[in-house]
C-alpha cells in the first residue's frame, strides 16, 4: 500500500451513503428553473379545458345550455355529465368505496362543484367558454354544519344512495350517514369509566384545511386512436394506482394506458385521489383526437380537490387520582363532504385513527367514528400525515393536557408516567396495533433538559403572577406534545387500495462501468427520493450514490408500487430498494469468488468491495464487479446484473417524538409570538440527516399553519370564505418561526434498514405543540379546551370570554 | 383566474393618456401597478375592453420638493418611495408605511398612485395622505383640479375622480421638524390587507400634544380621519385615561365589515389599540 490508498473513511465518505448530508441532486434541476412539471407538457395541437363550476351548495340543475359558448371563437366542445353518460364515465369510484360525479347529474353538492366541462384550443378561449354556459339551477336547502347532518329533518343529500341501507363500511344509519366503524372494548373501556377516579371529557374540533401544494392538480392526456392508446402525463402521487383506475374504469386495457408523473410541486396528500378533470380530460381527448390539458388553479384547488381533516372528536379519559391512564373513550363525526373521497386503505374508513391511544399505555379503549355527508368538497386526505394520525395525535395530545390540567400535574410529567415503557414493545396497543420499536421515556427526558422545561415553567408562574397584578398583558404558553406516528401502509395482512396489496417495489439495473439505474413504485413530489434512495444502494452494495440515477413515475418503466403518501416510502420501497440491492450484492459475490478463485463463503463486504478473509490484498471492487457480470460471469450464470424487489412489509413503522412549543400571546390583539420551538424525532435510522432536517422543517411550517389559522371555512349558506391565499394562511418566511430539531435513534426491529420514515412526524405532533401552547397560556384564567384554529381574532375573543379584556 | 379579451393601449404623454380615456369612455381604465385591477380581471369581477397603461408617461414619474411641499408623481413605485432620501427626510411615515405594503415584489410595480386613487378600504395610504393633508391633481377632459385627500374618498371603489380623469400627482405639505409620527397596521401576515391599522402625525410642546391628525386604515368603508380622537389628545401627556379616551373616540366613527380577519367587534377593538399604540410610538419620536 502507498499513500495514496484512501483510507476506510475516505472510501465510505467517497459512497456518500446512509448518514450522509448529501446534497439534494435535483434542486441543481429544480434551482434553475428546470424542472419538468406537467404544466411544462405542450404537445402539437394540444386543447385546453376548464370547469363551468356551481354557485351553489346545493342545487338541482334544471339545464345546462352550451349554444352561446360553442359560439365562442376557439371553443370545440362543451362536456356533460350527458356526454360522460355515453361512455359510462358520468360518475367515477373513489378509492373509500363511495362514488363520485365527475359532472353534475341532476344536482349539484357544494359549491364549485365541477358542472361541465369546455375544450377550446387556449386557455382563454376555454375561460370565455366558460362564462357563455348558462346553467339553469334550483336552488336546494344547504346543509353545512356535520352535527345536524342526521337530523331527521336533515335535507337529502345523496340521493343515488336514498334506497340504500348498506355503504362500504357497513350498515347506514340516516339518509346522510356514510359509515360507522367502531373499534376496541366497548364493555372492558365502560367498566374502566365506572370505576374511574377521576375522569375528562371534552369535544375536540380538527377544523377543515386543505393541503395546498404549490402546484395544483393537473393532467394532459393524449388518446392516439390509431394505437388505441392513452398516455397521461399527471400530478400523481400514485401513479400505477392512477393506471388501474383509469384501466377499469374506462374499460382501457391497461397495458395501453401510459401514466407519467413527471416532476411535481408538492403533494401533501392533495394528489393522491383521482379528480373530475383527470376524467374529462381523457374524455375530452378520446373525443376530439387531440391531446387535452387540464390545470387547475389556486381558487378551484383549495375549494374544489380533496381537503383534509374535518373530524369532531368527543373524547374521554378515565385515570387514577395519581394520573394513570385507565381508559379512553372517542366518538368522531367526520366530515367527508358530498362524496366520500377518502383516500385510505379499503378496510380502514377512518384511516388509522385507532393510533389514538398515543403514547400512553392504556389499557382499555373504545373508538366509535361516523361518516356523514354535507354540502362541501369530497375527501379528505391525508395532509401530510399518514391517515388520519394527526387526527389521532391531536386528539390524544389535547386529551393529556385537559387531564393534566384537572389533576393539577405538570403534563410532561402525566406524559412520563403513562409512557409505554421500553420494555413493552414490541406493544400491543388496546386498540389493535403492534407498535414495532420505541423509548420514549429518554426521547421526553432529552426534550425537556435540552429546552430546560423547568425554567420555563417557573417563568411562566411568575409571568402569570405579573399579569395578574396587570403588570404585562402577554401571557405565556407551553406546548408539549409527544406523539406516535403509524406509517408504512402496509402490511398486505391490513391494507389495501381497490384490492391491491400495499407493497411497494425497486428494480436495480448496474452497467457495466459500474453506474447503474434504479427505479422504484414511488415517486417524489420534493421530499428527494433521487437522493436518499441513491444513498441507500450505495451503502448496501459500495458503489458511489452519483453513480445511481433514480427514477420514478413512468408507469411503463418503473415496477409497480402504491405510490408516496403517508410517509410509506422509507418503510415500504426503502426497504425493497435494500432488498433488491441486496440481490444484487448476492450475485456479486458469487462473480467476486468465481474472479478471485475462493468459495464464495471465503468473501466478506467490505465497503466498496468484496475481500478474501484473511487475505486482504485479494479484493475486488464493485466497480470491477459490475464489468466482469457483463464478460466473465461463472460458467452456468446468466450474464448481467439486475434485480427487482417486492416488499411486503411485516409491520408498520411507528416513528416518535417530543415536541415542546414556547408561545406569547398579547391579549389585547390575540397576537402570538413563537418564542421558541424544538423538535425532537426519532425515526429510526436516519438516512439523509440534511433532508430530515428539510422534512421536519416543512412539516413544522404546514402545522404552525394548520393550527394558528389556516382553515376551508364555509358560511351558512355554504360559501368557501377562506378561498384563496389572502384568507387561507399560508404563512411565509416572515410568520414562520425558527425552529431547533434534535433526534434519537431507535431503528426499527423489522425494517432492513431500520428506518421509519420522518416526513409527517412534524405536522402530526406540530399541531398539538402549537394548540397545546395557546390553550396552556389561557388555562390559568379558567379555560380548559379552546378549539382550533388559533388565529388572532379568536385567540382575542378567548381571553375576552376568560375576562382578560374589558 | 383567466382575464376576459381587452386592448392594451400605451400612450407616451398625459395628454394622449386623457384623450384615449375620454374617447374610450366607461370601457376604458387606466394601468398603473396593476395589483388591485389585474386580479379583479383575472377574476372576471372587471372586465374592461380597453387598459391605458401609463408606465411610459414620463411626466407621471419622480418626487420633487417644492418649498414647503413635497410633489410625487402618481406613478412612483412603493419601492421608489422607500429607497427615496427626500422622503425619507420630510415625510418619513410613508417610508414606514410602504414597507408594510406586500411584499418587495410588489413594492417593485405598486404605485403610490395607484394605491390613493383605486378607493380600496384595504390600501393604506389613503389614511396618511388624510393625515399629512395631502392634494391629489387631477387630469382629464375638462382639465386639470386639485381636491384635498379629506375630500376624495366617498364609498368603497367610490372617489372625486370623475370619469375619464386620472390622478397626476400628489402634493404633500412637510410636516414641521421634530414631528413624530407612527403607522401602526395589524395584519395576519405578509401581503395582506389590515386587520385594522391607525396613522399619526403629532407634534409635542413641554411633553404635551400640541397637534394632532390620526388616520385610520380599512375599518370603514373609506379611510378615515379619527377628528374628535386627535382632538382628545391634545393638550394632554397622552396618559393612559387620555390614550382610552381617544380610541374611545377613534372606535365610535369605525364601521368595518366582519371577515375572516375577525368580527366587526374585533376588528374595532384592534381599531382602538392600533390607535392606542400609534400615539404612543409617535409621541416618543417627536422631538
Amino acid at each position: 500500500m502507498n499513500d495514496m490508498t484512501p483510507t476506510r473513511e475516505q472510501r465510505t465518505a467517497a459512497l456518500e451513503g446512509m448518514g450522509c448530508k448529501r446534497k439534494r441532486v435535483e434542486d441543481i434541476r429544480f434551482t434553475q428553473g428546470k424542472g419538468n412539471y406537467v404544466d411544462d407538457v405542450k404537445l402539437p395541437g394540444m386543447l385546453h379545458g376548464d370547469f363551468v363550476r356551481s354557485p351553489h351548495a346545493h342545487a338541482r340543475v334544471k339545464a345546462i345550455k352550451a349554444d352561446e359558448a360553442l359560439k365562442v371563437p376557439g371553443v370545440l366542445a362543451v362536456i356533460t355529465a350527458e356526454t360522460l353518460k355515453t361512455v359510462n364515465l358520468a360518475w367515477m369510484p373513489t378509492l373509500a368505496g363511495d362514488v363520485q360525479m365527475v359532472l353534475a347529474d341532476g344536482k349539484v353538492l357544494f359549491q364549485n362543484q365541477e358542472v361541465a366541462f369546455v375544450v377550446a384550443t387556449d386557455r382563454y378561449a376555454a375561460d370565455d367558454g366558460i362564462n357563455k354556459v348558462e346553467v339553469e339551477y334550483e336552488p336546494l336547502p344547504p346543509l353545512i354544519d356535520p352535527f345536524k347532518a342526521m337530523d331527521h329533518n336533515a335535507p337529502v343529500l345523496r340521493e343515488d344512495l336514498a334506497d340504500k341501507t348498506t355503504g362500504a363500511h357497513g350498515p347506514r344509519k340516516h339518509h346522510n350517514h356514510i359509515f360507522e366503524w367502531t373499534v376496541g372494548d366497548k364493555d372492558l373501556t365502560d367498566a374502566a369509566f365506572r370505576k374511574a377516579e377521576v375522569t375528562i371529557k371534552e369535544m375536540i374540533s380538527y377544523h377543515r384545511t386543505h393541503p395546498s401544494p404549490l402546484e395544483t392538480c393537473q393532467c394532459v392526456c393524449s388518446f392516439d386512436k390509431v394505437k388505441g392508446e392513452l398516455t397521461i402525463w399527471g400530478t400523481f402521487q400514485a401513479p400505477h394506482v392512477i393506471r388501474t383506475v383509469v384501466s377499469l374504469i374506462a374499460k382501457l386495457p391497461e397495458q395501453k394506458i401510459h401514466v407519467i408523473a413527471p416532476d411535481i410541486g408538492g403533494g401533501f396528500g392533495n394528489k393522491v385521489g383521482a379528480y373530475p378533470g383527470y376524467i374529462c380530460a381523457a374524455v375530452a381527448s378520446i373525443v376530439t383526437g387531440k391531446p387535452v390539458k387540464w390545470v387547475e388553479d389556486r381558487i378551484e384547488n383549495l375549494t374544489a380537490t380533496s381537503f383534509a381533516r374535518d373530524y369532531h372528536m368527543t373524547t374521554e379519559v378515565a385515570a387514577t387520582k395519581e394520573g394513570k391512564v385507565t381508559g379512553l373513550r372517542v366518538h368522531v363525526l367526520a366530515d367527508h363532504g358530498a362524496f366520500d373521497a377518502c383516500a385510505d386503505p379499503s378496510k380502514w374508513p377512518a384511516g388509522f385513527f385507532n393510533i389514538v391511544t398515543g403514547s400512553y399505555d392504556f389499557p382499555t379503549a373504545h373508538l366509535v367514528v361516523d361518516g356523514v355527508y354535507t354540502n362541501k368538497a369530497p375527501g379528505g386526505v391525508a395532509y401530510r400525515c399518514s391517515f388520519r394520525v394527526t387526527e389521532a395525535a391531536y386528539c390524544i395530545e389535547r386529551a393529556m393536557d385537559i387531564l393534566a390540567q384537572k389533576l393539577g400535574m405538570d403534563p410532561a410529567e402525566l406524559r412520563l408516567k403513562n409512557f409505554i415503557k421500553p420494555e413493552q414493545f414490541p406493544y400491543h396497543s388496546a386498540l389493535g396495533w403492534e407498535y414495532d420499536s420505541g423509548d420514549y421515556h429518554t426521547a421526553m427526558r432529552k426534550m425537556m433538559e435540552t429546552t430546560d422545561y423547568a425554567a420555563l415553567r417557573k417563568e411562566q408562574a411568575s409571568r402569570r403572577a405579573a399579569f395578574k397584578r396587570g403588570e404585562t398583558r402577554e401571557i405565556m404558553g407551553l406546548g408539549v406534545s409527544f406523539f406516535t406516528e403509524i406509517v408504512g401502509a402496509g402490511p398486505s395482512k391490513n391494507c389495501d387500495i381497490l384490492g391491491i396489496a400495499m407493497f411497494d417495489s425497486c428494480e436495480i439495473r448496474m452497467h457495466p462501468t459500474g453506474a447503474g439505474i434504479a427505479r422504484m413504485g414511488t415517486k417524489s413530489q420534493g421530499q428527494g427520493h433521487e437522493t436518499t434512495w441513491a444513498q441507500i444502494i450505495a451503502t448496501e452494495i459500495g458503489i458511489p450514490a452519483d453513480n445511481i440515477q433514480v427514477e420514478e413515475g413512468n408507469t411503463d418503466t418503473a415496477p409497480y408500487g402504491l405510490g408516496t403518501y403517508g410517509s410509506r416510502s422509507t418503510p415500504v420501497a426503502g426497504a425493497a430498494i435494500a432488498m433488491a440491492a441486496r440481490k444484487i450484492k448476492a450475485k456479486a459475490q458469487m462473480i467476486a469468488a468465481y474472479k478471485l478463485e475462493v468459495h464464495e463463503d471465503d468473501l466478506e463486504f467490505d465497503i466498496d468491495g468484496f475481500r478474501v478473509k484473511g487475505l486482504p490484498e485479494k479484493f475486488m471492487s464493485m466497480k470491477d464487479i459490475c464489468w466482469a457480470a457483463y464478460n466473465s460471469v461463472p460458467p452456468g450464470m446468466e450474464p448481467g446484473l439486475e434485480a427487482v424487489s417486492y416488499y411486503d412489509p411485516p409491520n408498520m413503522t411507528y416513528p416518535f417524538g417530543a415536541y415542546l412549543c414556547v408561545m406569547d400571546i398579547d391579549v389585547d390583539t390575540g397576537v402570538y409570538k413563537v418564542r421558541r420551538f424544538y423538535a425532537l424525532d426519532d425515526c429510526g435510522t436516519r438516512i439523509n440527516p440534511m433532508i430530515i432536517e428539510g422534512q421536519v422543517h416543512g412539516g413544522l411550517t404546514e402545522a404552525f399553519a394548520i393550527a394558528m389559522g389556516q382553515e376551508i371555512r364555509y358560511d351558512d349558506t355554504g360559501n368557501v370564505v377562506t378561498g384563496s391565499f389572502m384568507d387561507f394562511f399560508m404563512p411565509t418566511a416572515v410568520e414562520t418561526p425558527h425552529w431547533e430539531t434534535d433526534f434519537t435513534v431507535t431503528p426499527s426491529p423489522h425494517h432492513p434498514i431500520g428506518a421509519k420514515g420522518v416526513g409527517e412526524s412534524p405536522n402530526v405532533g406540530g399541531v398539538p405543540a402549537f394548540s397545546n401552547a395557546v390553550n396552556d397560556a389561557f388555562s390559568f384564567l379558567g379555560s380548559t379546551h379552546i378549539q382550533m384554529p388559533h388565529d388572532f381574532w379568536r385567540n382575542w375573543k378567548a381571553a375576552k370570554n376568560l375576562g382578560a379584556v374589558a | 383566474m383567466i382575464p376576459g379579451p381587452f386592448s392594451y393601449h400605451r400612450p407616451a404623454s398625459l395628454a394622449d393618456a386623457v384623450k384615449l380615456l375620454a374617447d374610450l369612455g366607461d370601457d376604458a381604465r387606466p394601468l398603473a401597478g396593476g395589483h388591485s385591477l389585474v386580479p379583479m380581471m383575472k377574476l372576471r369581477l372587471a372586465t374592461p375592453a380597453h387598459l391605458v397603461d401609463l408606465h411610459d408617461v414620463a411626466d407621471l414619474k419622480g418626487i420633487r420638493h417644492y418649498g414647503s411641499t413635497i410633489v410625487i408623481g402618481a406613478m412612483t413605485t412603493q419601492h421608489e418611495l422607500l429607497v427615496s432620501g427626500e422622503i425619507r427626510q420630510s415625510l418619513p411615515i410613508l417610508q414606514e408605511a410602504a414597507a408594510l405594503i406586500a411584499d418587495p415584489q410588489v413594492r417593485y410595480r405598486g404605485t403610490i398612485g395607484g394605491n390613493v386613487a383605486n378607493g380600496d378600504p384595504g390600501n393604506d395610504m389613503p389614511a396618511l395622505m388624510m393625515v399629512l393633508g395631502a392634494n391629489f391633481r387631477l387630469s382629464g377632459p375638462g382639465g386639470e383640479r386639485e381636491v384635498a385627500a379629506s375630500e376624495f374618498y366617498q364609498g368603497a371603489y367610490f372617489t372625486a375622480l370623475e370619469p375619464g380623469e386620472i390622478l397626476t400627482s400628489i402634493s404633500i405639505p412637510v410636516p414641521p421638524a421634530g414631528h413624530g409620527y407612527a403607522y401602526e397596521k395589524l395584519k395576519r401576515k405578509v401581503g395582506d390587507y389590515a386587520t385594522a391599522a391607525a396613522a399619526v402625525v403629532l407634534t409635542m410642546a413641554g411633553g404635551k400634544v400640541a397637534t394632532c391628525a390620526i388616520g385610520l386604515t380599512n375599518l370603514h368603508e373609506t379611510p378615515l380621519l379619527a377628528t374628535d380622537a386627535a382632538n382628545a389628545v391634545i393638550g394632554t401627556s397622552l396618559d393612559a385615561a387620555t390614550l382610552k379616551q381617544a380610541a374611545a373616540a377613534a372606535e365610535a366613527i369605525m364601521a368595518p365589515a366582519a371577515d375572516t380577519r375577525g368580527p366587526v367587534e374585533y376588528r374595532k377593538h384592534v381599531g382602538g389599540i392600533m390607535v392606542m399604540r400609534a400615539l404612543q410610538r409617535a409621541a416618543g419620536r417627536a422631538v
